[in-house]
């Protein structure tokens, strides 16, 4: 479930970087305060134990397929919410730079939906709840197993919403939303499957490493009041600054552009109706109903514009584009002949 | 644990592309770094409908992967694991947003222009994110995020991890290793021995974070983290990095492939 | 020079799951001795090496480093005299270079720059792998690996080296390298080994640890070639004095 850059707009991925890097600011400070120290390389190595535990295979039971481990609650139950939080950014950023699984402008999207909902929703709300009144084996086995699954389809349903208001895809959000929840379910018990095995392993054979956690660590300290001020402030401000702007001021903004570059001919009115709509529906009682409203709206309203301004450009512009790439291709064969020509003299 | 084996060999060769000789190699890392940053937001800032608007876009992973003399295949390699999400994502528009429009007397539906600029942004994006981890390097990237006032026990923390990849990876392989040799007919674990396999490692692990915590304080660590020499970005890369953003901005307001179109065809004419 | 004398007085230890692995160790190392612990798997080695370096502290007894007994606050200071290699150099070399790693303890010290460097291409120079300085820990075979994590030990220039299993998994030439390199070193030398081999070329003194208890303190000539003591100890004569196992040939003198 990783973002891809592809399919967030920078507002969007700034949005997300802030806040993210908001929490990851404040989990930095609770960590230097009251952190044992032995926790940095236990961090790390944890971290790179997830990363290479996400590349078994597990057999899945009665399907013959095989799945594999995101991890998130593996790191918060033995490192604790804030720990784990930084472990899991850790993680994501060497995929997103070795192995291109999301990306730079993403980065803050993908931490947040696979770190903040299992570290800071689902770990405290979830896992300690049932598991406050002491660790056995039935509990640590429900505890994994739903906060795995709910940590999951928050972090699906983020994913949506993130989509939705970038505006780079066609999906409504009710096929989306009907796509994405039922196929991180089905991840989600598998998470949970392992999670809750590898979890009863450790405390059986190890349980000072859980109990530490727990007792560092009391069920009812509100994170969520500091965690979610902080998250909403953030959110509030820079995302909700761009969007309103974007979003109820469209003219505002092509206004801006005009001045800017001398020309309205930068499409991106259709994002903003994209997020317009999604506000709408948002706001809307009946999500699925008055979607296709005002869907329906958006459409016509973009008919106006879109082949007026844009028709003209991509018809020409596929002529551009391929000459575009003729002199890419015969940029990279000069500069490649003239390496050889000096690869050669040199080598004289 | 065939993905075992490729993302060692993976990490492995950028880790070597790093080390590199090159003008782009030689770049300070945050100019680097911020040059990428800028320019995926450039490129995702185009809306839905542009193709003709993202080509030229393709000048900067293509100068840069010939400067710092990058071999294609393992980009190439990347964007085949990479893209059959988007694309699964991707496939999805033509078949909501049937609304046909005409290019050069064929009908198409509009998805497919939308499809295929997202492929295209797709493409970019993580070209440009592989092209800079294989042009810095980890540790290189750790001055310029230090430069950037991350904290330091994040930055540390990402290096212990990334360094601890490698070795656990090849722990985990000889585990597999053995485990498939004696579950010749088994896909994968079996749930059996989910808890104890997967556990047996995680306690090694611990073990292992053990020792190499004793080891740092043996050497006098004391939380902090030094990285020892860093250099001062100098002409050349005020030079690099505006020189780019630059072209990114000229690239976002104009539409120089139409331009070069007009040209052409003015010159023909 | 009494500063890179080792002292240990009575030493106690037990682990917090109740298991006494320590009991009543003392024995004093003199500057420029070197000694090799040896014992069967279990015995307490790895346990005193611990208790030398202060990973781990006593629960009665006290070990002295020159002439400043081991405390939490003398730790900082003692840590820069005393190195230890560790058995497994995977956990000695985390950073991702050999360079940052030789480099990550004299950084520690807070040197200039220029002291560092000096002090890493030293230290590299000496185990003979300067020119591997920009690899990262992986790319290396293990013998040079070994060599890069005894470097990063060097670079603090330290009076007293201890060696947990030295030669370990190493390769017969690689293992005759550090053999060599280990008699090089001036230094105060503590080694534990199950390699004998190595303890009798490298050491002049053994001490025989059994079931947490010192069963043997002495010169290395008469101790290594003591079959009936190593035989109730787990242990056995070191190889290059065992009866030849083709012609039978006795080395021990049978005078």
């Amino acid at each position: 479930m990783h973002m891809a850059d592809a399919l967030i707009s920078p507002t969007v991925g700034f949005t997300m970087m802030s806040v993210t890097a908001g929490v990851a600011a404040y989990s930095i400070k609770k960590i230097q305060s009251d952190m044992d120290e032995k926790k940095i390389p236990m961090m790390g190595v944890l971290g790179a134990f997830i990363f290479a535990a996400q590349m078994i295979n597990f057999t899945i039971p009665a399907t013959g397929s095989s799945g594999h481990l995101g991890g998130g609650m593996i790191l918060t139950a033995l490192l604790g919410p804030y720990a784990g939080f930084l472990a899991m950014a850790s993680i994501l950023l060497i995929q997103a730079l070795f192995f291109g699984d999301g990306g730079l402008l993403a980065y803050g999207c993908n931490v947040f939906n696979m770190g903040f909902y299992t570290c800071f929703i689902a770990y405290p709300y979830i896992y300690k709840l049932i598991t406050r009144k002491g660790l056995n084996s039935h509990n640590i086995f429900i505890a994994s197993m739903i906060s795995a699954v709910i940590g999951l389809q928050l972090g699906a349903f983020s994913v949506v919403l993130e989509t939705l208001f970038s505006g780079k895809t066609e999906l409504p959000f009710g096929t989306f939303v009907m796509l994405m929840q039922p196929i991180h379910l089905a991840i989600g018990i598998v998470e949970g499957l392992v999670t809750a095995s590898i979890i009863n392993f450790v405390w059986k054979a190890r349980p000072e490493l859980l109990e530490k956690v727990a007792a560092s660590e009391s069920f009812g300290t509100l994170y969520l009041n500091k965690i979610l001020k902080g998250f909403l402030v953030a959110a509030v401000i820079v995302g909700g600054g761009l969007s309103w702007f974007a979003s109820v001021n469209p003219d505002g903004l092509e206004w801006s552009m005009q001045k800017v570059a001398g020309t309205t001919e930068l499409s991106t009115s259709d994002e903003m109706h994209q997020i317009f709509s999604i506000i709408q529906e948002k706001t809307a009682l009946l999500p699925d109903y008055n979607f296709k409203g005002t869907e329906e709206k958006t459409v016509s309203e973009n008919e106006n514009t879109w082949p007026s301004v844009n028709i003209g450009t991509t018809v020409s512009g596929l002529l551009g584009g391929a000459m575009t790439f003729a002199l890419a291709g015969l940029i990279g064969l000069i500069v490649n002949l003239i390496k050889r020509r000096e690869d050669v003299s040199a080598s004289k | 644990m065939t993905n075992l084996t490729s993302a060692l060999y993976n990490i492995r060769l950028l880790d070597d592309l790093a080390k590199k000789n090159t003008p782009i190699h030689a770049l300070h890392p945050l100019v680097k770094l911020l040059t990428t940053v800028i320019y995926l937001a450039v490129v995702m800032s185009f809306g839905r409908y542009e193709i003709s608007n993202l080509l030229p876009f393709i000048f900067f992973p293509l100068f840069v992967t010939l400067f710092a003399e990058l071999p294609l295949m393992p980009i190439v390699h990347r964007l085949l694991v990479v893209l059959p999400l988007i694309i699964g994502i991707g496939i999805l528009n033509p078949i909501i947003d049937n609304h046909t429009v005409t290019i050069l007397g064929a009908n198409f539906s509009r998805g497919w222009i939308t499809f295929l600029s997202l492929s295209i942004k797709c493409i970019l994006s993580v070209t440009v994110g592989i092209i800079l981890i294989a042009t810095t390097g980890i540790d290189r990237l750790a001055v310029a995020m230090r430069m950037l006032k991350i904290p330091k026990i994040f930055v540390l923390q990402l290096l212990l991890t990334y360094r601890y990849i490698t070795v656990l990876m090849e722990e985990f392989l000889r585990m597999s290793q053995a485990y498939s040799l004696r579950a010749p007919e088994q896909k994968g674990i079996s749930k059996h021995n989910w808890g104890s396999f997967a556990g047996q490692l995680i306690l090694r692990t611990f073990d292992r974070a053990d020792r190499v915590y004793q080891a740092m304080l043996l050497r006098g660590f004391s939380m902090e983290y030094n990285v020892g020499r860093i250099e001062k970005a100098n002409f050349k890369d005020f030079a690099y990095l505006t020189g780019w953003c630059l072209f990114f901005v000229i690239a976002r307001i104009y539409n120089l492939s139409l331009f070069l179109d007009s040209l052409i065809s003015g010159v023909v004419k | 020079m009494s500063h890179h004398k080792v002292e240990v007085r009575n030493l106690h230890f037990s682990y917090p799951d109740g298991h006494e692995a320590l009991k009543d160790i003392s024995f004093t190392i003199v500057h420029g001795e070197s000694v090799g612990i040896i014992g069967v798997n279990g015995a307490g080695k790895s346990t005193i090496l611990m208790l030398l370096m202060g990973i781990l502290f006593p629960d009665s007894g006290e070990v002295l480093i020159g002439d400043v007994h081991l405390t939490k606050k003398t730790l900082p200071m003692i840590r820069q005299r005393v190195g230890m290699v560790f058995q497994n150099p995977d956990d000695q070399l985390f950073m991702t270079n050999i360079y940052d790693d030789v480099a990550f303890g004299p950084r520690n010290y807070k040197l200039d720059e220029k002291e560092v460097e000096s002090r890493v291409m030293g230290a590299l120079e000496l185990v003979g792998i300067s020119e591997l300085k920009n690899r990262a820990p992986f790319r290396l075979s293990g013998g040079e690996k070994r060599a890069a994590s005894i470097a990063c030990v060097l670079s603090m220039q330290p009076d007293i080296l201890i060696m947990d299993e030295p030669t370990s998994a190493l390769d017969p030439k690689a293992r005759r390298r550090v053999i060599g390199l280990l008699n090089s070193f001036t230094h105060t030398k503590i080694i534990t080994s199950h390699d004998l081999d190595l303890v009798l070329e490298t050491c002049q003194r053994v001490i025989v640890v059994k079931n947490g208890k010192i069963t043997a303190d002495g010169a290395t000539n008469e101790i290594l070639t003591n079959s009936e003591l190593l035989d109730s100890c787990g242990l056995e004569l070191p190889l290059s004095i065992q009866d030849c196992p083709i012609c039978s040939s006795s080395k021990t003198s049978k005078k």
